[in-house]
């Protein structure tokens, strides 16, 4: 029982979970800006799938490391727009189109990487972006090393929360965007246009789900594989949902179930396979369904989410 | 000035076509700088599709649009605002969830800029306020505003852009007199300003009261134009009425025993409609008992009750003098119960079933329409054909889909399958509401014919001429609570528009 | 740009948006033949070749389909009530894993009895494994599609814990797999020395049923009454909650049978790869169908010939096998965007 306690107090414990935060938080953020303006984005997992790739892809054909992050970033912008174009002004239902996305999105990635390696057994390996220690704050003992000694690509993961948060409370466009998730007629009355706005949206969440992607395969494992995303894109959603569409508490929430996966990582060596291991990788999903549960009830969704926008209706 | 006259507005030939319906048959009009025109006009005339068109949600067929001299680009509401256009919609564009300042500053500051304006916008809305009477506070968030605070943040919207021409669709629909007048005078200081003001209405006395001009459409045509000075209530009614439509014949009541009993009944908050409070209310056989009341005071949360679709919280509620326990919509029906919904696209029926689909879908229960779980499709069709027929309902075919039926043609089939089976209390809540001339005598004269029948009858309407056309006795109701009844006649409409502003003993 | 319904298209216009669509898919495909360095034309006379030109390929093909048709129609029932269920992968392995408890002789009956019991208890299971999320979204408002898709990897990695543990074969060389099922509780071949078997014809069955409980039934009725428009319903009088409820037990039920199916009719026992994922697959066979179940039969036909023609094609042609995943996940694009078009105009201005 010490043991379990004392894990809290290691350092690599707390690097770990902010690690694992990194790409639930841009995700996460991507989602919640998709969401905020009115569309629900079950495209993520595959547009990960995208970003994935196309940034391990970029570096392994010899790109800087940026040049991956834009690239995933632009690509899952191009999905991005598939998305918003069949959901805001064709108005299809979002369940349905989400998830053709996700499929084809996956899909398209597997058989492009087929198509490029097509030899490869074991995954090649990149090198990745490096800790960046910020020097003196980490040095601060445990939160500093947690914070301050990781990659660059964690930093703009930070940054990015920030950047989402004073988009949406104090700039003209996320008065816009806010307003098109709660009341889409108002938006047009003011003369702005509502599939302008939302594809715009889904455009941007789906760039920074795709750099969610990118993390793991350019921050994280170093390389591409199949099915790495493993559900992580469905966490984020529910994670919008922990996070009541607030960018700060959605950040606390990826961090929670962050801290929480790497935990059980620990814990799990520590059991000795006394506990199966499944029941430990089951958490994550366990967890996100509890939380789920948890606040459900007391919810404000935007009012308009999932509900198409046609011109002059009110 | 370039202006070659002094019109600031000028529709010319406006056209517009929805499928076969002619929303809008060549209508053309000036309106002066300072006028205050009325666009008056039945429900479902065609005045908001024009008002629509000229503020850009529409785009026109044919015909074109001139602001200030200049071109109008159609289709375009952001052409609207910078020409100098702005509408006050009949159901608010606010978002809730944002503050007054930033549902007026939306889109008023360029897109990129990587801050809003607070300051500016705020000083601006101050002095806004100041100069027209439009006192609010910039930093409440619209969900916590009353109906009457909204309309103003709608009109402060237009006046923050510079509107020189203001459009109201409807606006009194869902004020309270004294809002009324208070809107009243705010549009007289903004005409002295030199703005110019088209005011949407379907009531004359309104209409009388402020304009200057009117101009009268009947079944999307321009029908008559008259100088407000001069012209009479009736020679505007006729105008708007057309043919001449003999008012119903209300016979003497043939009072019979109570039906319905709801006796101290409130309810529980349900979302954001307004609560009842300690409501009792009687309804009689024979008897059509009209219910009063600005929207919004109660009446939905009423009707949802009796529709079996709510429960009170407290109460008691008694259907021909038996208690009622477990309510539900099922148990409203099988109480005998025929409900007309406020909403008939949303409650009323599911636009992508079939008309045969939707006239079954309270009864498909029953042995008629089937049998040990399987339905009878051609009793159900059966049934369909009967209610198109009895209730003049113009369709293609039993099996079209009830979306492309026209709002009177829904109606008269909701009716139809809500009387069908002779209920002995009967919800109509709004069931003229958008209906043609035609429709709405139509369905006066069915809820009349029940009512001779023997049917307890509750008409719920905003129309308080039809309310008072109809009722034997009429209620009010204001903030969730019911003013006591009042037979045909015994309170003068002055009176019953103070009961609806909550003054009073109902407040 | 506006929409605007259509009245009753005819249906030659019902047929001809699908028509496009499909072509669509396949110009899309073509492109990505060409990337590859193939060329489109040999390349889909090969898939074509590989799903239908023999008898082989034809069995193959309907014996891929199986597992189509039941996770096609568990979707199709959902969603016809607007239960998004993007569960049935999961709902499919608790189909298998119930038939390898039962099915691996712990109960000792006769084939005639056996099979059925097994087939309703993989129902029951998989039924009441959709019951969870539907409870949740009923009684809390949680939204089924996120719990659906999280149930997928929780139900996944519990059944790898069964095959490392309580269900693991003793006799298979350490990998996780279940033991065999016995002979009686398998489903017979219906081609004696072929792979396709009497689970395809539960599938068509499966459909016929269900076709029949969405037309004809009180429960089709209020199902597609409440997909339709809740609200509506609710004032109707239909129970929605209720609905939704024999919804999810419906089409949980389905799904399970093709894990039920899979086990004792083809594979013979458990394993992780059980489903290429066949849950998310029948989102776009039911989609394909338009949600009818008897369109689902010809749809999960169809998909199930496009994969199995794929394996063939990329084993001569060098092209991906990934094409087959790539062309169905296109299908369901344009198809969604083709039924649209058939029901709406849209208007520029």
């Amino acid at each position: 029982m010490d043991q379990a306690l004392d894990i809290l107090l290691q350092t690599s414990f707390w690097v770990a979970a902010v690690r694992i935060a990194s790409p639930l938080i841009f995700a996460t953020m991507g989602e919640l800006i998709c969401e905020r303006a009115g569309v629900l984005n079950l495209g993520i997992e595959g547009i990960m799938t995208v970003g994935a790739f196309a940034g391990w892809f970029t570096v392994y054909s010899g790109g800087d490391l940026w040049a991956g992050v834009l690239v995933a970033a632009i690509a899952g912008a191009c999905f991005g727009l598939l998305h918003g174009t069949l959901t805001v002004p064709l108005g299809l239902s979002q369940h349905v189109v989400g998830i053709g996305i996700t499929l084809f999105a996956t899909s398209l990635t597997y058989f492009t990487y087929r198509l490029a390696l097509p030899e490869v057994t074991t995954p090649p390996k990149i090198v990745p972006f490096q800790p960046l220690p910020i020097p003196g704050l980490s040095s601060i003992p445990i939160l500093g090393e947690a914070l301050f000694s990781q990659t660059p690509l964690t930093y703009l993961a930070f940054a990015t929360v920030a950047i989402v948060a004073w988009m949406l409370y104090r700039t003209p466009i996320g008065l816009a965007l806010r307003a098109a998730g709660e009341n889409p007629a108002a938006v047009e009355a003011q003369g702005i246009s509502v599939t302008g706005v939302r594809i715009g949206a889904v455009m941007v969440g789906s760039a920074l789900m795709a750099v969610g992607g990118a993390f793991l395969t350019m921050s994280a494992f170093n390389s591409f594989f199949f099915e790495m995303i493993n559900g992580r894109g469905w966490i984020c959603i529910a994670l919008v949902v922990f996070g009541s569409w607030r960018p700060g508490k959605a950040l606390l929430g990826a961090i929670l179930f962050a801290a929480f996966d790497a935990y059980q990582i620990r814990l799990q060596q520590l059991s000795g396979g006394v506990v199966p291991y499944q029941v430990f990788l089951m958490m994550p999903y366990a967890l996100s369904i509890l939380a789920l549960i948890l606040v459900a009830r007391r919810a404000t969704y935007p009012r308009a989410l999932m509900i198409p926008y046609q011109k002059g209706e009110r | 000035m370039t202006l070659p006259d002094a019109y600031v507005l000028r529709l010319s030939g406006i056209t517009k076509r929805f499928g076969p319906l002619v929303a809008n048959d060549a209508i053309s009009f000036e309106l002066k700088r300072g006028e205050v025109i009325a666009l008056l006009g039945e429900n479902g005339a065609g005045k908001t599709t024009l008002m629509n068109i000229l503020f850009g949600h529409y785009v026109a067929d044919e015909g074109t649009v001139e602001v200030m001299g200049k071109k109008l680009a159609p289709g375009d509401p952001r052409a609207a605002l910078d020409a100098g256009v702005g509408m006050v919609h009949q159901h608010f564009t606010l978002a809730e969830n944002m503050t007054v300042l930033e549902n007026i500053a939306l889109g008023t500051q360029s897109p990129w800029k990587i801050r809003l304006d607070r300051v500016a916008a705020r000083r601006r809305i101050g002095k806004l306020s100041s100069d027209f009477g439009l006192a609010l506070d910039p930093d409440a968030t619209v969900a916590s505003l009353s109906v009457g605070e909204r309309q103003r943040v709608e009109i402060l919207k237009a006046l923050y852009r510079d509107a020189r021409i203001l459009i109201l669709d409807e606006p009194t629909a869902v004020l309270t007199p004294s809002e009324t007048d208070a809107l009243f005078r705010t549009l007289k200081l903004l005409v002295a300003q030199g703005l110019s003001i088209i005011f949407i209405s379907h009531k004359l006395h309104e209409v009388m009261a402020v304009s200057d001009r009117v101009l009268v459409l009947r079944a999307g045509r321009l029908a008559g134009e008259r100088a407000t000075e001069g012209s009479s209530r009736s020679e505007l009614a006729a105008l708007m009425v057309g043919q001449h439509v003999a008012s119903p014949t209300v016979g003497e009541p043939k009072t019979g025993s109570v039906l319905l009993e709801l006796k101290n009944v409130s309810t529980s908050g349900q979302g954001s409609s307004t609560r009842l409070d300690d409501v009792s209310l009687v309804l009689r056989a024979g008897e059509i008992t009209g219910l009063a009341g600005v929207s919004g005071n109660g009446q939905a949360t009423l009707a949802a009750l009796i529709a079996g679709t709510l429960k009170p919280s407290s109460g008691q509620m008694a259907i021909s003098g038996a208690q009622v326990a477990d309510w539900t919509p099922r148990a409203a029906l099988s109480r005998g119960i025929g409900r007309i919904p406020e909403d008939r696209h949303a409650v009323g029926t599911i636009g992508d079933m079939s008309v045969t689909e939707n006239v079954i879908s309270e009864r498909y229960g029953t042995p008629r329409f089937s049998r040990r779980g399987f339905l009878d499709w051609r009793a159900a069709r059966n049934f369909a054909e009967e209610i198109i027929r009895d209730y003049d309902v113009k369709c293609p075919s039993p099996e079209a889909r009830i979306r492309l039926l026209s709002g009177g043609n829904m109606q008269k089939l909701i009716l139809g399958r809500a009387l069908d089976a002779d209920p002995v209390i009967i919800l109509a809540n709004q069931p003229t509401r958008g209906l043609d001339v035609g429709a709405v005598a139509f369905v006066h004269r069915r809820l009349l014919e029940a009512r001779e029948r023997g049917a307890a009858i509750l008409l719920i309407s905003e129309d308080l001429e039809e309310v008072l056309t109809l009722s034997d006795r009429i209620l009010v109701m204001s903030k969730g609570r019911l003013s006591s009844p009042s037979k045909r006649g015994e309170r003068s409409i002055r009176e019953l528009g103070e009961l609806m502003a909550g003054q009073g003993e109902a407040a | 740009m506006r929409l605007e319904p259509k009245p009753a298209p005819s249906l030659g216009v019902t047929l001809l948006f699908p028509v496009v669509a499909i072509a669509a898919t396949l110009v899309f495909a073509s492109l990505l033949v060409l990337a590859a360095g193939a060329s489109p034309f040999s390349v889909f006379y090969l898939v074509a070749k590989g799903a239908a030109g023999s008898q082989f390929a034809i069995l193959e093909t309907l014996t891929r389909a199986t597992p189509l048709i039941f996770t096609g129609l568990a979707v199709a029932v959902a969603f016809r009530a607007k239960l998004w269920n993007i569960g049935a992968e999961a709902q499919l392995y608790i189909g298998g894993v119930v038939t390898v408890v039962l099915g691996t002789g712990a109960l000792p009956l006769p084939a005639i009895v056996l099979v059925p019991l097994i087939l309703v208890a993989s129902m029951v299971a998989g039924a009441l494994l959709l019951a969870g999320p539907a409870v949740l979204k009923t009684r809390f408002g949680v939204d089924e599609v996120v719990t659906t898709l999280l149930l997928n990897f929780i139900v996944v990695l519990f059944v790898s814990m069964l095959l490392e543990g309580v269900l693991k074969d003793p006799m298979g060389l350490g990998w996780p797999q279940s033991q065999r099922v016995i002979a009686d509780a398998q489903l017979p071949r219906l081609i004696q020395g072929k792979r396709l078997h009497f689970g395809f014809v539960i599938a068509v069955v499966a459909a016929v049923v269900t076709w029949v409980i969405m037309k004809k039934t009180v429960l089709g009725y209020e199902m597609r009454a409440v997909g339709h428009n809740p609200e509506a319903a609710r004032f109707a009088g239909i129970p929605v909650n209720r609905v939704l409820m024999k919804t999810a037990l419906l089409s949980g039920g389905l799904a399970a049978l093709a894990g039920f199916s899979e086990v004792a009719g083809l594979k013979g026992n458990l394993t992780l790869d059980l489903s290429p994922g066949y849950g998310y697959t029948g989102i776009v066979v039911a989609m394909l169908a338009m949600l009818n179940p008897l369109g689902v039969i010809a749809a999960a036909i169809f998909v199930a010939g496009i994969f199995v023609g794929a394996d063939a094609m990329s084993r001569t042609a060098g092209v991906p096998s990934y094409i087959a995943q790539v062309m169905v996940a296109t299908a369901l694009l344009t198809m969604v965007t083709a039924i649209l078009l058939t029901r709406y105009r849209v208007r520029w201005k």
